[in-house]
């Protein structure tokens, strides 16, 4: 009903009063520049996916301009050979279900009590978790603090440490404030409600669509972490994909004798060219298949986070 | 507190009576707590969690002001005051990254802050709703790259054999050139695939506002034939600019943080000279080279910690003056 009667509204103001020259030439101009940002980001994409899916020669000769030039499954059936790229893609499975999920729990256990008025204490507990923001003791310290405790080269070394994000508290507490009225705390009280029986069974069923917002800001920033596990980790059973793709994208490091039998140098550099393109696209499409399901989600959460009330 | 113990000494009459309330005040602040203890119980992790990887640190950073040494750890290790400091400073060093730091934060902020606003405004004044949503969701899925595929990506596109660039050269008969062996065009690399990967993600909270604008607004003007350009300019304009002016200026505050990790995969020999800014540095110094150099790169983190620190305060201050909401 709503929106049937906004788009009438706005048909309204775009039809009755006959657009003028001005205008109409401005939205030409708007199109057409509009169109080009589309194009400057989708290129690089569609050239990615096209030459991962093309024959190796083509790609380091130039001839793959848009589409696919000679089609073939070649470097993705190397690639899933690839032990180190397999290892890394399920260690960053690991990493990503069981660090959202402690990274999940962590916010709300922090961010429900902050959001209680009657928490005495209340506004100091928010300025010990707010202040790290403005002030932090660097990365030599952090450092040394999960090496003391024995952390490092296991894997939950790039789990505890970055644990909780502050951002993504402030986001949870605005939600917690905005969507969630007090008058339920005060009936779920007089019904003899406790503090965590009103966490469990009114604050997270009404918070679903906070939990699915988190789970992927965390999600997507574990799946696509590489810095910790360079500092905290050197063993490389339990490096994370990223750290895998890096040796392969930048550090030029891939070790063909593993997945083909290529003798001549020139068939070698071209495979070891191609096969970046595909790995670039297999790291990238977890993130990026389930973007568009939770897009509606993560856009609104991102607005609840930023401005406030 | 301060103000019943005021309240006690300068009004004697009723001072029995404050001095009670003030007893009660606190048996009911006690019980208060005793009655939330599960709040207490929920916080009790997170707590442990800040303190330990935020403060400790913290703490831990006085090894700036310390010869840090493997048997005398973070407590024990010999006092050398600002030792580490004038070393830093008077280092070839020092001007370099900082002219680095500054140049590539301010270089970031200047095109990466007013592109995603446009793009805000041109995207809002799209009637076609599909193409709209086409290109919200196309330019929103680079920021979901990782920055190591972003990098790896750039890398390729600019390979000087079969690249974008490459092809374009090619087709254009210019001389081929190597991008990343060319260090003055570092900075403009990182900044404009930074813009490609993140201005869709960053027009979200501008578009956000533009929709919270009253739509009576903009039908009044159209009925006084303002044309798209005037709406624009004196009403979409106006509307964004409350977040914008925040935005800036916290932003501004916190440029000198600037997205090190692909800072650093971006660094080859070649560029080193303009690639190495102070975050980088202290990562190589302290973790990343055959002496680890624990106490110095803590000194010089320490020291971009509080200009950074700093910066944040001042903008702050300075969004507070202006009458917007601020952090604090």
């Amino acid at each position: 009903m709503t929106s049937l009667g906004l788009s009438k509204r706005a048909t309204v103001v775009d039809n009755t009063i006959r657009a003028s020259a001005g205008d109409r030439v401005f939205m030409v101009i708007n199109y057409v520049l509009l169109t080009i940002i589309l194009l400057i980001v989708l290129y690089p994409l569609v050239y990615t996916l096209s030459a991962s899916l093309s024959d190796p020669s083509a790609v380091i000769t130039g001839k793959v301009v848009l589409f696919p030039v000679d089609f073939s499954l070649r470097s993705y059936e190397k690639i899933f050979n690839y032990p180190s790229i397999i290892n890394g893609m399920l260690n960053s499975l690991f990493y990503t279900v069981v660090g959202s999920s402690v990274s999940i729990v962590l916010t709300f256990l922090a961010a429900y009590p902050l959001t209680r008025k009657d928490l005495p204490g209340r506004r100091f507990f928010t300025i010990l978790f707010f202040f790290p923001l403005l002030f932090s003791g660097g990365l030599i310290p952090f450092y040394l603090v999960t090496r003391d405790l024995g952390l490092v080269n296991t894997r939950w070394a790039l789990i505890i440490p970055t644990a909780l994000s502050v951002w993504n508290l402030i986001i949870t507490i605005s939600y917690l404030r905005s969507s969630i009225p007090e008058e339920l705390w005060e009936a779920a009280q007089i019904d003899g409600c406790s503090d965590i029986g009103y966490l469990m069974k009114i604050i997270l069923p009404l918070s679903k669509s906070l939990v699915a917002v988190l789970f992927l800001v965390y999600a997507v920033a574990q799946w696509n972490q590489y810095f910790f596990s360079l500092i905290f980790q050197t063993n490389p059973d339990l490096a994370p994909l990223q750290i895998v793709l890096r040796n392969i994208l930048i550090l030029n490091k891939i070790d063909l004798g593993m997945i083909a039998d290529v003798q001549r140098l020139a068939d070698q550099q071209a495979l070891q060219e191609q096969l970046k393109f595909s790995s670039i696209v297999v790291a990238s499409i977890p993130v990026l298949m389930l973007y568009p399901f939770v897009q509606r989600y993560f856009v609104q959460g991102l607005t609840i986070g930023a401005i406030k009330g | 507190m301060g103000v019943m113990r005021s309240s006690e000494t300068v009004q004697p009459a009723i001072s029995v009576r404050s001095a009670t309330a003030n007893r009660g005040s606190l048996s009911h602040l006690l019980l208060q707590i005793r009655r939330r203890w599960q709040l207490y119980l929920l916080l009790a992790l997170p707590i442990a969690y800040i303190i330990t990887f935020a403060y400790i640190p913290m703490i831990g950073a006085q090894i700036a002001f310390r010869d840090y040494t493997v048997a005398g750890g973070v407590w024990g290790s010999e006092w050398v005051g600002f030792a580490h400091f004038e070393r830093f400073f008077n280092s070839y060093q020092f001007t370099r990254l900082i002219t680095n730091t500054i140049s590539l934060g301010i270089y970031l902020l200047a095109v990466g802050f007013p592109i995603p606003i446009i793009l805000a405004l041109s995207l809002h004044q799209v009637q076609a709703l599909w193409f709209k949503k086409l290109v919200q969701m196309v330019t929103y899925a680079p920021h979901f790259i990782s920055t190591v595929v972003m990098v790896g990506l750039i890398l390729q596109m600019l390979n000087p054999r079969f690249g974008i660039l490459a092809q374009l050269t090619t087709a254009l008969n210019l001389p081929q050139a190597n991008a990343m062996s060319r260090p003055e065009l570092y900075q403009s690399i990182y900044v404009w695939t930074d813009i490609w990967q993140h201005m869709g993600f960053s027009a979200i909270i501008y578009l956000a506002a533009l929709t919270n604008i009253d739509p009576a607004l903009h039908e009044a003007a159209v009925v006084d034939g303002a044309s798209r350009f005037q709406r624009i300019r004196h009403i979409d304009i106006p509307g964004i600019m409350p977040i914008a002016t925040m935005l800036l200026i916290l932003n501004f505050g916190n440029f000198i943080n600037i997205g090190f990790e692909k800072v650093l995969l971006l660094q080859n020999p070649v560029n080193t000279s303009v690639s190495e800014i102070l975050d980088t540095y202290v990562y190589k110094i302290g973790l990343a080279s055959p002496t680890l150099d624990f106490s110095y790169a803590t000194a010089i983190g320490l020291f971009k910690g509080v200009i950074a620190f700093l910066m944040v305060v001042v903008a702050n201050y300075a969004v507070k003056k202006m009458g917007q909401e601020s952090l604090w």
